[in-house]
């Protein structure tokens, strides 16, 4: 269990200096994450085109893993759909909660990009539920928005 | 039958020098190396260590003495018995209680306290009725009240706190009204390690004929209680705080409410006849003991206390206080630290927050150092809003703590700054 394999350098720049932090006004959709035990809240906004995350932003407080992942995930959904949102989430989901040998071995962790910065996060159990509550909220900001018919 | 009276040995007059080294000896686990590093456990406020006196007593039950209690005339079920009817006098003995009529065995002080929520609330409690707690309680004694609150329609209100930690007695006291019925306090903050003026609080509240419950769990692994000079109703404590087993804690309450008091549970052991139509209850305190006790647990409880006993409860407490003070001013002298709860009277627990460093990332650098804190809320969310915090890191001393501890702390959260600049 190596500090530094959390604790990587992408995670601690993302946690020092956090991408698309704030608040989107206006926004299609919201969403507040809150892990009490943690005490880590996190608040969403998004804005969709059609089908497609247009914008999002994220602002609260948690610790380095929650703040870190993030902003990590806001860079990495900005711009996709909702299907390949859904396939990253499970992809992420596999990356954090894969043990040992497993550790990044899942069949999309080559798309994962930066978010296998959060490989080591598996090692630390006690650390997953930081590492997803982003995720959460953004599942729960794009359940409740509106989904639009696209045109296309 | 009564092969087993030797174990209840009377408490030293003496207090022998503190050699903590020679204490930590007796655990076991600390000679664990966590992440290839020494252990050091700074996490008692949330579970104790077990010195080997208990693991030993616990043992010699199980593998010599156990068979169910109160029940077989079998020699086994006597021996067992006995013990765990001994375990409950040195329980007595150790807070001073009158009676081991008082002495009720539950799982820990979460049980204790809803007992009394449950039996004496549910039957006193009414609407409109008032019970006074503080915004320093453990969720412990707050949810249970809670619940009461609901189930009866009486209100609960809770005194305020000064931003150093401590009670402000005035809004105590101004928050006693008629309606008050209960107040239930804790004796010592498991969050901040601020000491309550419970004996003043008593006073108050006898004074208006209010009885007063005390959440006794981060009180009596860290300084002698007397009930009686204390002249509280209900006291309650758990075993595993106080280098005994989990699952076992004690309600204290006097026995004139007791003997009042309508059982809670239903089952065996609580009654002394049962028909179909109607049973005859059992006496105090067996009669708030339903179904097989945690015997062994009692038994690792009673060792529990008399080692602390032959340690000397006051010896402790100094030795931890002197280990507070150290840590005080040593991360109080750390660029970025801050003290949350600077009580003048404090036990052995040291709550702080590190300038742009969550406390989850403290505990898992530490962690990796082999240092072992708590994180979080502490299971006392209204005082972490009091002062606006979500969560703090929280370190707490036991009797097997030294002063190398707490360097090897200064040292970890030096290394903290260092992981997050």
């Amino acid at each position: 269990m190596e500090l530094k394999e959390l604790y990587r350098d992408v995670i601690l720049d993302h946690n020092r200096s956090p991408r698309n932090f704030g608040r989107l006004e206006p926004s299609d959709s919201q969403a507040a994450g809150h892990n009490p035990l943690c005490g880590d809240k996190l608040n969403l906004t998004l804005r969709l085109q059609g089908d497609r995350v247009e914008d999002l932003r994220f602002e609260g407080q948690g610790c380095a893993i929650s703040t870190a992942s993030a902003s990590l995930m806001t860079e990495a959904v900005k711009g996709r759909t909702r299907a390949q949102i859904a396939r990253l989430y499970e992809d992420v989901h596999t990356l954090l909660t894969a043990h040992g040998a497993d550790a990044g071995a899942g069949a999309g962790a080559a798309d994962l990009g930066k978010l296998m910065a959060l490989a080591g996060v598996a090692e630390f159990p006690a650390r997953v539920k930081c590492a997803s509550l982003c995720w959460h909220t953004l599942n729960a900001a794009l359940e409740r928005a509106p989904v639009t018919v696209s045109t296309e | 039958m009564s092969g087993n009276a030797a174990a209840v040995r009377e408490q030293s007059i003496t207090v022998p020098p503190f050699d903590a080294v020679a204490v930590r000896a007796q655990f076991p686990i600390l000679a664990r190396q966590i992440n290839g590093k020494p252990l050091v456990y700074l996490d008692s406020a949330a579970s104790s260590q077990r010195p080997l006196a208990v693991l030993r007593a616990v043992e010699h039950y199980e593998t010599a003495l156990h068979a169910n209690v109160h029940r077989g005339v079998h020699s086994l079920s006597q021996w067992a018995t006995d013990a765990y009817e001994q375990a409950r006098e040195i329980v007595r003995r150790h807070l001073n209680a009158r009676s081991t009529r008082e002495i009720v065995f539950v799982r820990g002080t979460t049980e204790a306290i809803n007992l009394v929520a449950n039996s004496w609330g549910r039957s006193q409690i009414k609407a409109g009725d008032e019970i006074l707690i503080t915004y320093l309680e453990h969720h412990a004694n707050i949810v249970p009240w809670q619940m009461l609150c609901a189930a009866t329609g009486a209100r609960l209100r809770a005194a305020p706190v000064k931003p150093n930690g401590e009670l402000d007695l005035d809004g105590l006291r101004a928050l006693l009204s008629a309606s008050t019925r209960l107040v239930a306090v804790a004796h010592v903050s498991n969050a901040l390690g601020t000491i309550l003026p419970v004996q003043e609080i008593v006073h108050l509240a006898h004074a208006r004929g209010i009885p007063v419950l005390l959440d006794g769990a981060q009180a009596v692994p860290h300084q002698s209680v007397d009930l009686q000079a204390l002249d509280c109703d209900f006291y309650a404590f758990s075993g595993h705080k106080v280098y005994g087993p989990t699952g076992i804690g004690v309600l204290y309450a006097r026995e004139s409410l007791l003997a009042a008091m309508p059982p809670w549970q239903g089952g065996g052991d609580m009654i002394l006849s049962v028909g179909i139509e109607r049973s005859t209850y059992n006496e105090l305190p067996w009669r708030f003991e339903a179904g097989t006790p945690n015997i062994s647990g009692a038994i690792g409880l009673g060792a529990a206390l008399q080692f602390l006993q032959s340690l000397g409860v006051e010896a402790v407490a100094a030795h931890e206080h002197g280990l507070l003070q150290l840590a005080s001013e040593r991360l109080a002298a750390l660029p970025g630290i801050r003290l949350v709860g600077t009580a003048s009277h404090k036990a052995a627990v040291l709550s702080f927050t590190m300038d742009g460093v969550h406390p989850h990332d403290i505990g898992t650098v530490l962690d990796s150092e082999g240092i072992a804190i708590r994180t979080g809320h502490h299971c006392a969310m209204p005082i972490m809003e009091l002062f606006g915090l979500a969560a703090t890191a929280r370190a707490s001393f036991g009797c097997y703590n030294s002063a190398e501890d707490v360097e090897r702390l200064v040292e970890g959260l030096k290394k903290v700054r260092q992981v997050f600049g």
